[in-house]
């Protein structure tokens, strides 16, 4: 027997069992458009892959971390005595702001080319919720180091659901563990951050993917009044396949460049009794919430000021969310402008937000 | 409909010469007239994939050392532990006779037998069997593993009976005003 006839039976037997030609016969028949916005159909597969990334590494820092009351001089351990641990944390560490860019990269590209139309609904509600599950994880994250910075970021994160009237302290409480940000907090913080979330984001992840396949990209509107002739695809097996595996082999790159070149630092641990250093902020993709809330507060001071913050964040974000059912028409017209310009708004008010709350709190 | 006008789905995108060059190749496989290549081309083809093959190789291990290292790290931390050559068991002096006190030695569980006929004895508390901690057993002056009966010596360490295939290997011991010297033999 010749070793190609063994790989080919081989092949048969596995094939006859699962079916593997049905899936190169899909594979082989699926195409991805061709056009000049093509570059920013990537940005779904960069966003998956980096996820893939914290999922590995953080697997990796969970053979050493220990949540609760040791929390601080386990991570220490990890960045100082585990050989390369610096590096594994970093790379967690800036993978996980890599992918929350990705995904909003993902998002306005989505938002722009209007791919939320009919009959990609599902695909944008469940982008969305994987962005939410992204930020809590983000947010979960944050604290399980358990030093300075992670410390009061948090304590001051978690004032802003206890602004709530009512249901806020309780809501507070139930996060906190308590009164007060300490090891019950990272205890809970750390189930959210391992268990609950990745049980969520991973079905959730699931169905965005499946979805994907089903409809296939979306076709910015300009592309889609040209003539079907003149649309160009290339086949998605190999072709864009490869090319998305080049731009994962290019953001690994990246990742690797920035965790070792500038590896996430360690602060001090935390202390209640310890006045809170200059120039707590939060994650840069918290920044806008954060500085909208500290704006709203300074024109209508008080507990008025932070209802009203919560409740115009709370209100754009569901416009946000429901403007497939909004912008439903296929072809441009004057919902689909309006639409446009609130995305374009939302874009100049986020960047806007970032760059005061950077400057303000510098 | 999004996906129309795809074709026969030919590559219609900016054909690179590699990407030719493979789907060349594919037809080639593909049609019965094989049209036999150039020496030069095959190659040119054979040394990259060489090259590549390599790279991809150089690139992996590059990921996983570190990934190695750390997982290794505890090993690296015990190799020190296990180089231990002695150990002072502070008081361990006091000991009553016909009693036994366990102690670590390097990262592994040893025992200290001060016997009824006022004999010192230091032997590792590991069953040769299969790495159970054993226990002393001063009415019947044995050593005994409860995972699978196995019995030692108390005083030689020597397997007597049931499954350990070895002694248990004796330490030297020094009894001192301060404490007990237990060392390598």
């Amino acid at each position: 027997m010749t070793s190609k006839s063994i790989t080919t039976s081989a092949y048969d037997w596995v094939d006859e069992r699962l079916g593997l030609s049905e899936l190169a016969a899909f594979a082989r028949h699926k195409t991805v458009p061709v056009h000049a916005q093509s570059f920013w159909y990537y940005w779904g597969g960069i966003s998956l892959f980096l996820f893939l990334v914290q999922c590995f590494t953080g697997v990796l820092l969970l053979v050493y971390y220990h949540p609760g009351a040791d929390a601080y001089e386990s991570v220490r351990q990890i960045t100082f005595v585990m050989h390369f641990g610096w590096l594994i944390r970093s790379a967690h560490s800036w993978s996980a702001n890599l992918m929350i860019f990705s995904i909003l990269v993902h998002m306005f590209s989505v938002y722009f080319m209007k791919a939320y139309r009919k009959p990609r609904e599902f695909g944008w509600l469940s982008g969305m919720a994987l962005l939410g599950i992204a930020s809590v994880f983000g947010f979960s994250g944050y604290l399980l180091p358990m030093d300075e910075l992670s410390y009061f970021a948090t304590k001051v994160g978690l004032q802003i659901p206890a602004a709530i009237p009512w249901i806020g302290p309780v809501i507070g409480n139930m996060l906190r563990g308590g009164l007060e940000v300490n090891e019950f907090t990272v205890q809970r913080f750390f189930a959210l951050h391992v268990v609950v979330l990745p049980a969520l984001f991973l079905p959730l992840l699931a169905f965005h993917l499946w979805l994907v396949q089903r409809h296939g990209n979306a076709l910015p509107p300009s592309e889609r009044m040209k003539p079907a002739a003149e649309r160009k695809s290339m086949p998605f097996f190999p072709n864009f396949l490869r090319k998305d595996l080049a731009m994962w082999l290019i953001s690994l790159n990246i990742l690797a460049l920035l965790a070792s070149v500038f590896p996430w630092s360690l602060g001090k641990q935390a202390d209640m009794l310890v006045p809170a250093p200059m120039g707590i902020h939060p994650e840069w993709y918290f920044m806008s919430p954060f500085e909208m809330l500290k704006l709203l507060g300074a024109f209508l001071p008080g507990e008025a000021g932070e209802i009203a913050g919560i409740l115009i964040f709370t209100l754009g974000i569901a416009l946000w969310i429901l403007i497939p059912f909004y912008d439903t028409n296929s072809d441009t017209g004057r919902r689909a402008r309006t639409a446009h310009y609130f995305g374009l708004l939302a874009v100049f008010a986020l960047l806007t937000t970032t760059v005061l709350g950077y400057w303000t709190a510098r | 409909m999004a996906r129309v006008g795809c074709g026969a789905g030919e590559e219609t995108y900016g054909g690179r010469s590699l990407t030719g060059r493979i789907t060349r190749m594919s037809q080639a496989i593909d049609t019965p007239h094989i049209v036999p290549e150039s020496i030069s081309e095959q190659r040119t083809r054979r040394g990259f994939l060489i090259a590549a093959g390599a790279a991809g190789l150089c690139y992996t291990a590059a990921l996983a050392y570190p990934i190695y290292r750390y997982l290794a790290s505890p090993q690296e931390m015990e190799s020190s532990a296990t180089a231990v050559t002695e150990v002072t068991l502070k008081d361990a002096q006091k000991l009553p006779s016909g009693s036994v006190l366990m102690f670590k030695f390097g990262t592994a569980p040893a025992m200290l037998i001060h016997h009824e006929d006022g004999r010192w004895v230091a032997l590792t508390a590991v069953c040769t069997h299969l790495g159970c901690t054993v226990q002393y057993e001063p009415q019947a002056d044995r050593i005994h593993c409860g995972c699978h009966g196995g019995v030692y010596n108390a005083y030689s360490g020597a397997n007597v009976s049931g499954p350990p295939p070895k002694p248990l290997k004796l330490f030297k011991v020094a009894v001192g005003d301060a404490g007990v010297n237990v060392s390598r033999t």
